[in-house]
């Protein structure tokens, strides 16, 4: 190394002062949040709700399932012998009793899963800050969803535009029994105010992506595959052209949605600043 | 030494000498007046401007890493401060049990004084006269006015160094023997570029110095002593405030807070007002020892050209307060040995060299060249001579040095001669 070399790598430090200068002029990246949210993932795992049935009636037969499975401890279910003359649920029992406790559950999702009649899901609504302990148990008549099949919104609860809607089973279902032959298949109970819903991206071939913002289980595990399941047209050197031309596709669209992105944001501001001037 | 320097040297004296001609005419009610609104103007104004630099600090550094910054308090978040400060006063006064109570309550006094005592002997403007009476835009004007500044700054350490001290606490207490170990070991540094600047003015007095540097733009010092000389400063001054960079005081990954881990409520708003208003009042100094003060071009409008030094000062320390903060976003802190060697090796004998070359120019245009040349040739000697040691060392007894900054070297024990070559 010379001594050249040597005085630059010394004085390297100072690419710091012109790094922070540029950063003056970057977009911030912190979001003005109660003002300003971020966008929710389309299975965010917010607070619960208790699906019904098309007819009204309520899909939870009080197995008690997903408080057996529950890691947080946080629900707590008594069934009951359906009234024969009035049932609340189609099967031989139903939840009498269904409380969450809010201050306890870490919405791991895995009540969801070990629910055998889709009774039980979640919203994507995470903004609830109670101020007692009381309000922080929520109990069936708070949980079960109201007779357009919306859950319930409380005082105390922040909803925002869609959290309520594609809450119900329907989201978990990806490939029904995980079994690949059953792609596109409906395996799902309808619900109330929303029929049997259809299968969207990730749950059939016929995907829509922008929907859901999800991809196929296929694409996502065929680095996984053995050889012989792969297709034909994805192998080797073929296989790996493809592979980079989606990637590239797929970083196009980013970079295009990021410029339309800036340009919005650019052409908000400037209007800002034009209404400003106006009014000043 | 000529005649015609010596002649010249004697009017500088006699000029700078003078002090404020506030006080020609003996001390009557107008001079009482004038002086209780000098003083009270600077304390409302240092206090305001702490204000507003504590926003403007978290504004900058928060632009400079794409964040927002404080923006709830106020318009764009401007009565942050005021806000925190409110806080702060009626947050609980904490005493630890172990402290040295008288002293840990003098502390913040011996650091916040000091603060606003250096800003007094800054000349702000220029010589205005208000129904014939002429005086300086400056509180005080003493006749030893830099030295005033070396001296406040001094004690300041004490206040650093007893807070720690006092707290009885172990991380207050590193953090003070590092701020007293540092602000002492770039004192000399710091020392030494003033004298340069005495040197060429030939007097103390703030006011002087000013005033030598206000004919033109080649004037100021920090042309005239050929720049080194300021950068010196700067950074000497920077370790002095403790300031990122040389934050160690207060590192907080490895001492909490510092100096002030133990102090809360009011107590450690003090602290935290001293810092910046230290900020402010060197920045201030800076200004005034190598960029003229309140020295620029004015332009001849009736009535409002007074002010116009005013102005210049303000912008020229405005400058040197983006430059702190820049500092702290731009640089990482400095470990503890390489603070020392910058101390140490470098600024003291680069300034110390500056200073006897500048004496040499100011007595003669050979003894300067001579002087500088042999400062080189003399370092360069050295700096050789030290390298050479240090390699000879690192290869005959690679087991018993210990190994220099940079790759960590794998000590072997010594094998028999010959085994592994």
């Amino acid at each position: 190394m010379g001594i050249v070399d040597d005085v630059k790598d010394q004085l390297s430090f100072l690419g710091g002062f012109k790094l922070t200068l540029e950063h003056l002029t970057r977009p911030r990246v912190t979001r003005q949040y109660p003002e300003e949210k971020k966008p929710k993932q389309p299975r965010q795992h917010g607070r619960h709700v208790l699906n019904r049935y098309e007819d009204g009636m309520e899909k939870c037969i009080g197995c008690e399932l997903c408080a057996g499975v529950c890691p947080a401890d946080c629900i707590y279910v008594r069934g009951l012998d359906n009234p024969p003359d009035d049932p609340v649920s189609p099967g031989e029992r139903y939840g009498y009793v269904y409380e969450i406790n809010y201050l306890r559950c870490i919405h791991c999702d895995l009540c969801v899963e070990a629910c055998p009649t889709e009774a039980i899901t979640e919203s994507k609504l995470f903004e609830f800050s109670f101020t007692n302990r009381a309000d922080a148990i929520y109990t069936k008549a708070e949980l079960v969803v109201d007779d357009d099949g919306r859950p319930q919104k409380l005082p105390w609860e922040d909803w925002r535009e869609g959290d309520d809607l594609m809450t119900s089973g329907w989201m978990r279902a990806t490939s029904p029994a995980g079994n690949a032959a059953y792609e596109g298949e409906v395996q799902w109970s309808g619900e109330l105010g929303y029929g049997v819903r259809q299968p969207e991206g990730g749950q059939s071939g016929r995907r829509n992506d922008q929907a859901t913002g999800s991809k196929q289980l296929r694409d996502v595990l065929e680095p996984h595959l053995l050889t012989e399941d792969i297709p034909l047209e994805h192998r080797g050197m073929k296989g790996r052209m493809w592979r980079a031309q989606i990637s590239a596709e797929r970083n196009k669209k980013k970079m295009e949605a990021a410029r339309e992105r800036f340009k919005e944001l650019r052409a908000t501001r400037a209007a800002q600043k034009a209404q400003k001037k106006a009014s000043a | 030494m000529s005649g015609a320097m010596l002649a010249q040297l004697h009017s500088m004296v006699a000029l700078t000498t003078h002090g404020d001609p506030l006080y020609d005419n003996g001390v009557g009610w107008f001079v009482w007046v004038v002086d209780i609104i000098k003083v009270l103007v600077a304390f409302v104004a240092l206090l305001v401007s702490v204000m507003l630099m504590i926003w403007f600090e978290r504004k900058l550094i928060s632009d400079m890493q794409s964040r927002i910054g404080p923006n709830r308090a106020g318009p764009w978040g401007l009565l942050q401060t005021l806000a925190d400060g409110t806080k702060l006063f009626f947050k609980e006064d904490l005493l630890p049990e172990r402290a040295d109570r008288s002293v840990f309550k003098l502390a913040p006094y011996l650091s916040l004084v000091p603060a606003l005592l250096i800003f007094t002997v800054v000349p702000v403007g220029g010589i205005i006269t208000v129904s014939g009476h002429t005086f300086e835009l400056q509180v005080a004007d003493p006749p030893i006015g830099i030295l005033m500044v070396l001296a406040m700054s001094s004690i300041a350490v004490y206040g650093v160094m007893l807070a720690g001290w006092s707290s009885g606490s172990k991380y207050p207490l590193l953090g003070s023997v590092r701020a007293s170990a540092q602000m002492i070991s770039y004192e000399a540094a710091l020392g030494i570029t003033v004298v340069t600047v005495v040197l060429i003015t030939g007097s103390l007095s703030t006011r002087a110095i000013v005033e030598s540097q206000s004919t033109n733009f080649w004037d100021w010092n920090l042309i005239r002593l050929g720049i080194v000389p300021f950068f010196l400063f700067l950074i000497a001054i920077t370790a002095e405030l403790t300031r990122p960079p040389f934050d160690l005081t207060e590192a907080e990954s490895e001492l909490v807070g510092g100096f002030h881990t133990e102090y809360s409520s009011i107590r450690f708003a003090m602290f935290f007002l001293a810092e910046f208003m230290n900020v402010i009042t060197m920045s201030a100094i800076v200004v005034t020892l190598f960029f003229g003060g309140p020295d620029g071009p004015v332009p001849h409008i009736p009535s409002f050209s007074i002010w116009f030094p005013v102005v210049w000062f303000l912008i020229k320390v405005f400058i040197f307060l983006f430059i702190y903060v820049w500092f702290r976003a731009a640089l990482p802190r400095l470990r503890y040995d390489q603070l020392m060697t910058l101390g140490w090796k470098y600024l003291i004998p680069v300034s110390l060299g500056w200073l006897l070359a500048v004496a040499g120019f100011i007595v003669d245009g050979w003894w300067g060249l001579g002087i500088a040349v042999a400062a080189v040739v003399l370092g360069t000697v050295l700096v050789r001579a030290f390298g050479v040691g240090q390699f000879r060392e690192t290869q005959r007894e690679p087991d018993l040095v210990t190994p220099r900054i940079g790759p960590r070297v794998v000590r072997t024990p010594p094998g028999p001669v010959g085994e592994d070559g």
